[in-house]
């Protein structure tokens, strides 16, 4: 609306805007930011100033007996249900995409509903289920849920990844004597991979930040970093939590910086083609 | 799309079907007290049962007692009449030995309750296979001595408070988030996009962090101890630290923090497809700027309020974790009973007479917004 014909009125509400705006994205970003120097404190307060600067609550962290096992659970589970949901998700994009059939949004609403089905009716629901079966307490079932809650992200991501996907490709690489498997992997792979890998990132960011079915079905062998964090606030909070918190502050930054990255060369590729 | 179908079959649409189905059917009973049951299916529950109904339950308590299954009937039962685990549990010891006269003295004198009409309806509602009891209860409704419905006893009337709160909480933190949402996202889309860009990363951020992290920062905040508090005693303005954690303020804050940004995203994306030419005509044609906002402006936003009111809803609804970390016992919504009744009472029925409640007003809603915005536009970042 700047039209560079502004009244005095008009500036005092860009002004008014613009202020209001730095308040509420202040208040978005500066509780996470808050909490990063607190882990580099020297003291054991959760207030400023700090007393000064040391690395003992990364000590405590990696020294503890149960944090650094939490990671690992963390990672094993995620790598695992990443690997299934991205399988599952990418195939089931594929076959949406290719064919057309009569209750076909239907099902997308379905595939996709892990996304909006509150968590804990998941959780008591797999819990209810996979307890008879022995899978709670063991990776098995915490990476199946897991899986569950992730493979609509990929499907998600892939399917925006297709729908700028130009069909006369598979056609003319057909037609130059390409067999199916051959145009699948040199033509269609390299051109959904952003989305594949934007999909697989999201499956992975989802397990390692879920903690409703950790809580539910994990035992104690397998507790994962966010079922470690509730544990951490509820019992008696010390600032090595800050520290945990602070690293994965860092890990959502790099994930969220790659799949801009991707976004960004997907729109170049579809843009060059 | 078959494997991924099947893959979901298995572990998301039947375990919850198998776990909601608990909420409408009463299978327990029944197989542990067989004989009863078939016998009081006959029974018109005016008058007390026919001597053979009391010969049967002897009976059944007496197996089920051998087979060390008489707690998980005697639960059920308790939870429709207080004191009836008890009355189930005195009745089996005092069945151990011999019998003098007929089944019905013989009940009779263990315990009068046997002789009240109460005691015999609760076995037949339990008998199932099919019952509204526990869909009843999660709205404070039973059924009373007559089959009529009427009102839980208030000692146990908290479940319209619970999805009245849960609703509030929602409609509050949605509403809060269209007033910090729609300024943001307005000012964002008129950012040249170099600037619009490292803006709309601020929003991206608390996005992508972790949900643990965004409650521990509030805990850290907030807390007796905490930050803000400190800041507060520093500068003089209070003498002694507020309570701002393990309350409503402190679950509305930390909702709205997590769910901003789906208010936000939704809403930039529809501004930045309306063209300002539109508002410049209106002015052009002699609209004040308020009016020119509020009737050709805001028009053009509503899907876009729409669509980001319903995505923070729906999510607000299920929210388990922040008001269990940072609210009160006040506080607590519908998915915090789910867990309550799933993990600690072990009762399969309520959690999942609850969870019928979440999930049809959940799924609902996600109708709507399909039929609104579609989902295939649902956007991730």
């Amino acid at each position: 609306m700047r039209t560079g014909t502004e009244t005095l009125g008009q500036r005092v509400a860009h002004l008014g805007l613009a202020v209001m705006t730095a308040i509420i994205l202040a208040f978005l970003v500066a509780p996470i930011l808050i909490i990063v120097p607190l882990s580099f404190s020297s003291g054991s307060f959760f207030y400023y100033p700090l007393p000064g600067f040391s690395l003992r609550w990364y000590e405590d962290f990696f020294a503890s007996s149960f944090w650094l096992p939490s990671v690992w659970n963390s990672l094993l589970v995620g790598t695992a249900a990443t690997i299934l949901a991205t399988l599952l998700g990418t195939l089931a994009a594929l076959g949406l995409w290719r064919t057309r059939f009569p209750g076909q949004g239907l099902l997308l609403a379905l595939l996709i509903s892990p996304m909006v089905v509150p968590v804990i009716i998941i959780a008591v629901g797999v819990y209810f289920a996979f307890a008879p079966a022995g899978l709670t307490d063991g990776y098995a079932g915490l990476i199946l849920a897991h899986t569950t809650l992730a493979a609509p992200f990929v499907v998600v991501t892939v399917l925006a990844t297709l729908s700028g996907f130009d069909r006369t490709l598979l056609r003319a690489a057909a037609s130059l004597g390409a067999r199916p498997l051959t145009t699948a992997r040199r033509v269609m792979l390299p051109l959904i991979l952003p989305g594949v890998l934007s999909g697989a990132v999201f499956a992975f960011a989802v397990s390692f930040d879920e903690v409703v079915v950790a809580l539910l079905i994990a035992g104690p062998g397998q507790r994962t970093l966010p079922r470690q964090m509730f544990s951490g606030i509820n019992d008696n909070i010390s600032l090595t939590i800050t520290a945990a918190a602070t690293m994965l502050i860092g890990i959502s930054l790099a994930f969220m910086v790659f799949v801009g990255w991707l976004q960004r060369r997907s729109e170049r590729l579809r843009q060059a083609k | 799309m078959l494997p991924l179908f099947l893959f979901l079959l298995a572990s998301f649409i039947a375990p919850i079907a198998a776990m909601l189905a608990r909420g409408v059917t009463d299978a327990d009973v029944a197989r542990i007290l067989p004989q009863v049951t078939a016998e009081l299916r006959r029974w018109n529950g005016r008058d007390l049962p026919q001597e053979s109904a009391y010969g049967a339950l002897i009976a059944d308590i007496r197996a089920a007692r051998e087979a060390g299954t008489l707690a998980s009937a005697a639960t059920r039962l308790n939870y429709d009449v207080a004191g009836y685990r008890t009355l189930m549990f005195a009745t089996g010891r005092a069945l151990s030995g011999e019998l003098a006269g007929s089944a019905r003295e013989t009940l009779l004198a263990i315990d009068p309750k046997w002789g009240e009409r109460e005691s015999w309806n609760a076995l037949r509602r339990a008998a199932g296979p099919i019952t509204d009891f526990y869909l009843l209860a999660a709205l404070d409704l039973r059924h009373d001595a007559n089959d009529a419905i009427v009102g839980s006893p208030p000692e146990q009337s908290v479940f319209r408070d619970v999805l009245g709160r849960t609703l509030w909480i929602s409609g509050v933190v949605t509403l809060m988030c269209l007033l910090l949402g729609y300024p943001v996202a307005f000012f964002i889309a008129r950012q040249p996009p170099m600037r619009a860009s490292i803006l709309l990363f601020l929003v991206l951020l608390p996005f992508w962090t972790s949900l643990l992290v965004r409650t521990v920062a509030w805990v850290v905040l907030l807390q007796r101890e905490g930050i803000l508090n400190n800041l507060l005693l520093s500068l003089g303005l209070v003498t002694e630290p507020i309570r701002m954690i393990y309350n409503r303020f402190a679950v509305y804050v930390a909702m709205v923090h997590v769910l901003l940004p789906f208010m936000v995203l939704p809403l930039y994306a529809v501004m930045k497809g309306i063209s300002p030419t539109f508002v410049r005509a209106a002015w052009s044609l002699g609209a004040s700027p308020a009016t020119a906002f509020r009737r050709v402006y805001l028009p053009q936003t509503l899907p876009g309020v729409g669509a980001g009111c319903l995505m923070v809803f729906i999510q607000a609804l299920g929210y388990y974790i922040t008001p269990a970390l940072v609210g009160g016992a006040d506080d607590q919504m519908i998915s915090y009973f789910i867990a309550f009744y799933a993990s600690k009472t072990v009762n399969w029925g309520m959690a999942a007479a609850l969870s019928i409640m979440l999930l049809a007003a959940t799924l609902a809603l996600y109708a709507v917004y399909n039929r609104l915005v579609g989902i295939d536009k649902m956007r991730l970042g």
